[in-house]
């Protein structure tokens, strides 16, 4: 195993940037997501590192060795497609061969290793049969189990977990985690799902229109996101756009709401305030911010409400009150007294 | 049934009719008796194919024919498949251009182009001094022009359907272009390749405008020796021949189906 150093990465299309200037480090063994919504470039990187797109400018060091003009099949790397990408023609134990085949393994070695393998992703009984005819989940195990073979230096998932449906989403992901710290592998993940990305990664790189936005593990991206578009991307986030006004953002539907705003940078000009960090009391006689209930959705541990605060509408999610409690009464058209912890408000830049 | 039903499934059964009577036809007439083809026949025969048979002109130009039609499909397809691929992998300018230039034998005329072909063998001829025209190895260089609009469609259409990331997993398993292109490109085009093959095989083995002007002496192919025939001769014998024919065509289709689903390729 190695590690992976992107220095300075971009890639234009004529005029286009898709990435732009992207430093990213994976260290050996740990497990880096690059999240973001849909034309972001994060596959564009993922694919830099493979060599399947050569960059405008900048470097791609895998184990410390420059690879950033070296073609796909010299890279060391071990991909799994999006589409998990099997080849038709050959059987599951032909398919995760080829990659020990093109690298000259001796008859005997290939066959042990590509037993151990399948063993390894609980597929050893389907080793002969075509990959159409396996089910999805199958076919990626097999589609990981080819990429794992060969021991790759850097192992590269292109949203690895898109194409399965919603129950086996959440099996596959502990699976491929624990397979990725049991072994140890180097990985860089490309993912547009926040949920997926916070549960299996160490560290996260959240981009945005071809540039880093923030890099950091998932508890410091939720506590302490860099930006807006981070608190919004990472997790669920109330944004409200407004002015500074002492010690509070007066928002552009004329509501004071308090905010810390000794420790907001500069440019800030963004509240940014998590829905279960809001307290939201019956009656209008409790203290804080007079709201009335816009709706109230039962969600079963939780509940969230969506609080009009005379035109600017804040969501709050909390646990579900005790059957005893007054908040379990509340309905849609109720007012109520919503307050929060000013730490918790945080000053953003947009 | 409604009767627009009633209506759609007539018209199916018209269309039906309409390809397989000729077929039919030529079929039934091969075991007529009389020489001079009646209805309602005076008696049914086999003796025309036994006449076919022994007359050396189809014997000797059925052999001609395969060893033509196989020959031009062994050059043709490669070279289709070829040019197909660069066609669809490249980023060339002329795409376009060239994609319709190798579609234009199946425009040209078969006469135009075999007397395009036959002048411009004369003109080689007289340039090198060496025997063009008549010679096997010209007929077969034409009917290679056959082959390839054929199997460029082809090609190009299981192309557009082949998924580009089994070969980047290829390449990102360690295989080189060329391996890629062996191990894993072309068992995934397989289908549209032996279509192709079936295709150029049949066009060449049928043909007649083309190869024309291009036969020599003792070099007749089947197309073009049941022509000569019917200069002399209206007997069933050329029905005879004909039947055979369409049965070579329909085996090959069917073997070729079984292999791959034609449907699903063209």
């Amino acid at each position: 195993m190695g590690t992976l150093l992107l220095e300075g990465l971009r890639k234009e299309y004529g005029e286009a940037v898709a990435v732009d200037r992207v430093d990213v480090e994976v260290k050996d063994g740990e497990l880096v997501s690059l999240l973001g919504p849909s034309g972001c470039g994060k596959t564009t990187i993922l694919r830099m590192v493979a060599g399947f797109i050569e960059p405008t400018a900048g470097h791609v060091m895998i184990a410390g060795q420059n690879m950033t003009r070296t073609p796909p099949y010299a890279r060391q790397t071990g991909m799994v497609f999006q589409s998990y990408a099997l080849f038709p023609h050959m059987s599951v134990a032909a398919n995760v061969a080829f990659g020990l085949e093109m690298r000259k393994v001796g008859r005997a070695e290939r066959d042990r290793r590509v037993v151990d393998v399948l063993k390894l992703v609980r597929l050893d009984r389907l080793a002969d049969r075509l990959p159409r005819q396996l089910s999805g989940g199958q076919q990626q195990r097999v589609a990981l189990a080819r990429a794992l073979v060969i021991n790759p230096a850097v192992f590269l998932l292109d949203e690895p977990l898109s194409n399965l449906d919603a129950k086996l989403r959440a099996d596959v992901r502990s699976e491929i985690r624990a397979l990725q710290q049991r072994l140890g592998l180097t990985t860089l993940m490309v993912t547009h799902d926040q949920e997926e990305a916070l549960t299996m990664s160490d560290r996260l790189v959240v981009m945005e229109s071809g540039r880093v936005r923030q890099v950091g593990t998932a508890e410091e991206l939720y506590e302490n996101p860099a930006d807006a578009f981070v608190a919004d991307f990472v997790g669920r986030c109330n944004i409200i756009h407004g002015t500074i006004e002492g010690n509070a953002l007066r928002s552009e539907g004329g509501i004071l709401l308090p905010c810390n705003v000794e420790a907001a940078p500069g440019n800030a000009s963004v509240l940014a305030l998590r829905p279960e960090r809001i307290t939201v009391r019956p009656g209008s006689d409790s203290g804080g911010v007079l709201a009335r209930l816009a709706a109230v959705l039962y969600l079963g541990a939780q509940t969230e409400y969506r609080l009009d605060l005379d035109g600017t509408i804040l969501t709050a999610i909390r646990a579900t009150p005790a059957d005893n409690d007054a908040m379990r009464r509340v309905k849609t058209g109720d007012m109520v007294s919503v307050s929060w912890d000013t730490a918790a408000a945080r000053l953003l830049p947009a | 049934m409604t009767s627009t039903r009633l209506a759609y499934r007539s018209s199916v059964a018209f269309a039906y009719v309409l390809m397989l009577m000729p077929v039919a036809t030529v079929v039934l007439t091969s075991f007529f008796r009389d020489e001079f083809v009646s209805f309602p026949p005076s008696g049914l025969t086999l003796k025309w194919y036994t006449n076919a048979w022994s007359r050396h002109e189809f014997a000797g130009g059925f052999l001609i024919s395969i060893q033509v039609a196989l020959i031009a499909t062994a050059i043709g397809v490669p070279l289709g498949t070829a040019a197909a691929l660069a066609l669809s992998r490249s980023d060339l300018s002329a795409k376009n251009a060239i994609s319709t230039l190798l579609l234009g034998p199946l425009a040209v005329p078969g006469v135009v182009a075999g007397t395009a072909l036959y002048l411009f063998y004369i003109k080689v001829e007289n340039a090198v001094d060496l025997d063009i025209v008549g010679t096997l190895p010209a007929l077969i260089g034409a009917h290679v022009l056959l082959t390839i609009p054929w199997t460029v469609r082809v090609v190009t259409a299981s192309l557009q359907g082949l998924d580009r990331a089994a070969e980047e997993a290829a390449a990102n398993l360690g295989a080189r272009p060329w391996s890629v292109f062996r191990r894993v490109t072309l068992p995934m085009l397989r289908p549209g390749v032996v279509a192709a093959c079936m295709f150029s095989f049949i066009q060449s083995f049928e043909n007649l405008e083309l190869t024309l002007l291009l036969v020599g002496p003792g070099k007749t192919t089947l197309p073009v020796a049941m022509l000569n025939y019917l200069e002399f001769r209206m007997d069933p014998t050329l029905a005879a021949v004909a039947t055979v024919q369409i049965l070579i065509v329909a085996a090959l289709m069917l073997i070729t189906d079984h292999f791959v689903k034609l449907s699903r390729v063209v």
